[in-house]
């Protein structure tokens, strides 16, 4: 009886569940705050875009009506685009150029790191480290050195500068990715191989590319953004309009002095976002895995 | 099917570092051989100098007659079993078991029919199409082994194959390991820090320690007569208990405890330990020759009253811990003894099984 009474006067614990279980929800609802004011700030400019693509001019200009809302929605824009003899040369432009990017800075990328990540190579660590170093110069730095060896090359005025400026922007990032997922393969995997009777070519391409496809794919996405969206290149390189890129042929086409054909800039800015939105939205799963696997290898 | 010669082989690393110094070992064509130590005796290392997975810094490895410190893995003609089974994730497991022999560019319908009478050997046939993400880790190993098995190597090389496996799996797979070295006899070099992995299944066990080999031998004869005190204590589970004594002559060669107490040497081996006298010696005995009294009756058992510290039934038998002059000991005991810590338990000590190490040089008498 005592023993029961001490027992009931004893000071209750606080239930640690059901604290626990309030503070998971509030920090639930602040992220979900935070990432509604994060969401609205950055998917409000392409709904803008997308909704003003699909006016008339007329509407555009028009200061009655709310501008969120279209009255009546075309394509006239996307089809004058499309039309134009102008866009499709700067959209077959930015398709090449950023095709031979992504080849020539994934095969340099995907070399540099197989060697540097498992050839074991006297230096190569100082190596790895030099690759990640190139990548914090900022590419604008590089403008006007990069300026004169082009001129150098006779490229000015040539999508060419563009092929070979590129890959040297992409391919330390990319090799750094490729370098931190090759390492997370374990060794074993190519002495398996090795043994099996595979050479270090066939180890390359018959383990590690396959194994090490999400990361190949977010290296491809990055070479992808640096090419597709580079704007400062092209505008100094690329002064002819036969020669210029999708990001620098908007401006130059659509803008004439101080007259913005807003309705066929926002259809031109959709449709050149639209490669990247989709290769983003099918990959992202591949995009993420590959930078985790990086970033999580010691 | 080969011979495996290991000839002064050192392995050094930089700083001077020498994981293997300078090891000799004869391996026979078909036999099973199972390199055991503790960690960082140079027993992985050694097996990776085999497969030309690691540079040999001196010395010479022979596989069926030819040097090969020069030769790369791919000719070589051996196959490995990694202890993180090393699949190639992408693939299916035909695939895995096929990759060795597709790039010897072997036709494919002998890639077929070596794979399918693998798999049927280690009972993976409905396992084939899977990848190795969706199998279990003794299906794994299974697939892991029929990789190496296709091939038919010269020799197959085994680096701690089980030690990922769970209790009960490991004890099925060391059975079906040693089925299939009696199914496929190739030479085999399997290296292992479990000393019951390694009686289980060698035909001759290399005890290795510091980078040396501590003693070359059958299972049973490493068991039975340890070369060293190293061998002595690894060999053995529960480990050999060592007590240090003095040899006296005291109407008779007898062993002398630190507390006084006298155990006589058998006859047998007077003569052996009598050199030893008055010398610094450590008495080594078996937990299984350490019993309850029911056969002191026996010539050269002596009896030895040792208090009870610990008591671990394990149902066939029973494990007592004692500390016998400040050293602990351990005894196996009849299940049926009722004893209990702190009580004094009378054990009969058969000195026909003792081993007497010279502290001097750490060898068994």
């Amino acid at each position: 009886m005592s023993a029961s009474t001490t027992a009931n006067n004893l000071p209750r614990p606080k239930s640690k569940a059901g604290s626990m279980e309030r503070q998971r929800r509030l920090a639930l609802w602040v992220s979900y705050i935070a990432l509604t004011i994060f969401v609205i700030i950055f998917l409000v400019p392409p709904f803008y875009m997308i909704i003003t693509s699909l006016k008339t001019s007329a509407e555009i200009s028009a200061q009655a009506g709310n501008p969120w809302i279209v009255k009546d929605p075309t394509l006239s824009n996307y089809w004058e685009l499309m039309t134009n003899a102008a866009f499709q040369r700067y959209f077959i432009n930015s398709v090449w150029v950023t095709a031979i990017t992504v080849t020539i800075s994934m095969t340099i990328a995907i070399l540099a790191a197989f060697s540097l990540s498992r050839m074991g190579f006297k230096g190569s660590q100082v190596l790895s480290t030099g690759v990640f170093l190139t990548y914090l110069v900022p590419p604008s730095l590089l403008f006007i050195p990069l300026f004169q060896i082009m001129g150098w090359m006779g490229l000015i005025n040539s999508t060419w500068a563009l092929v070979v400026l590129f890959p040297t922007l992409a391919v330390p990032f990319c090799t750094w990715i490729m370098i931190g997922y090759f390492s997370s393969i374990p060794k074993e995997l190519d002495e398996a191989a090795l043994i099996d009777g595979a050479s270090y070519p066939q180890i390359l391409v018959k383990i590690f590319i396959p194994v090490a496809m999400p990361g190949i794919i977010a290296a491809m996405i990055f070479a992808f953004t640096v090419s597709w969206g580079a704007f400062l290149y092209p505008l100094a390189y690329l002064y002819s309009a036969d020669q210029a890129t999708l990001t620098v042929g908007i401006v130059r086409e659509l803008i004439k002095g101080d007259v913005f054909a807003w309705g066929l800039i926002m259809a031109a800015c959709a449709m050149a976002a639209a490669p990247p939105i989709i290769i983003y939205t099918f990959l992202m799963d591949y995009y993420i895995a590959g930078l985790t696997a990086g970033a999580t290898k010691g | 099917m080969a011979n495996v010669s290991i000839r002064k082989v050192v392995k050094a690393y930089e700083g001077d570092v020498q994981a293997v110094k300078g090891i000799d070992l004869e391996i026979i064509d078909h036999e099973f051989v199972v390199l055991v130590g503790p960690s960082g005796c140079g027993k992985s290392t050694t097996l990776r100098m085999i497969a030309g997975l690691e540079e040999i810094t001196a010395g010479e490895i022979w596989i069926g007659g030819d040097v090969v410190n020069d030769v790369p893995p791919r000719d070589r003609d051996i196959a490995m079993v990694f202890q993180n089974y090393a699949l190639y994730p992408h693939m299916s497991v035909f695939d895995n078991m096929a990759f060795g022999l597709k790039l010897r560019k072997f036709p494919k319908e002998e890639i077929k029919r070596r794979v399918d009478e693998a798999a049927t050997m280690l009972d993976i046939q409905m396992l084939l199409d899977r990848k190795p993400k969706a199998l279990s880790g003794g299906q794994r190993q299974r697939v892991a082994m029929g990789r190496a098995v296709v091939r038919n190597p010269k020799v197959f090389l085994f680096d701690e194959p089980l030690s990922n496996l769970d209790a009960k799996l490991r004890v099925q797979m060391r059975t079906e390991i040693k089925k299939l070295h009696q199914l496929v006899p190739t030479t085999t070099v399997y290296v292992t820090h479990d000393q019951i992995e390694a009686m289980t299944l060698a035909d001759r066990v290399v005890v290795m320690n510091h980078g040396v080999i501590e003693q070359v031998g059958a299972p049973q004869e490493l068991y039975h007569h340890p070369a060293t005190r190293f061998v002595a204590g690894f060999i053995g589970s529960p480990a050999m208990n060592f007590l240090p004594c003095q040899l006296i002559d005291d109407g008779g060669l007898k062993v002398q405890l630190a507390d006084g107490t006298k155990m006589a040497v058998p006859p047998q081996r007077v003569d052996r330990y009598a050199p030893f006298k008055g010398k610094k010696v450590t008495l080594g005995i078996r937990p299984e020759h350490m019993t309850e009294t029911h056969d002191s009756e026996k010539p050269g058992v002596q009896l030895l009253n040792a208090k009870v510290d610990v008591v671990e039934p394990m149902g066939m038998e029973t494990l007592v811990h004692h500390f016998i002059v400040g050293v602990a000991v351990c005894s196996r005991i009849d299940p049926n003894v009722q004893t209990g810590p702190g009580e004094t338990l009378p054990l009969a000590v058969d000195m026909n099984n003792m081993h007497l190490i010279d502290d001097a040089s750490n060898r068994v008498v």
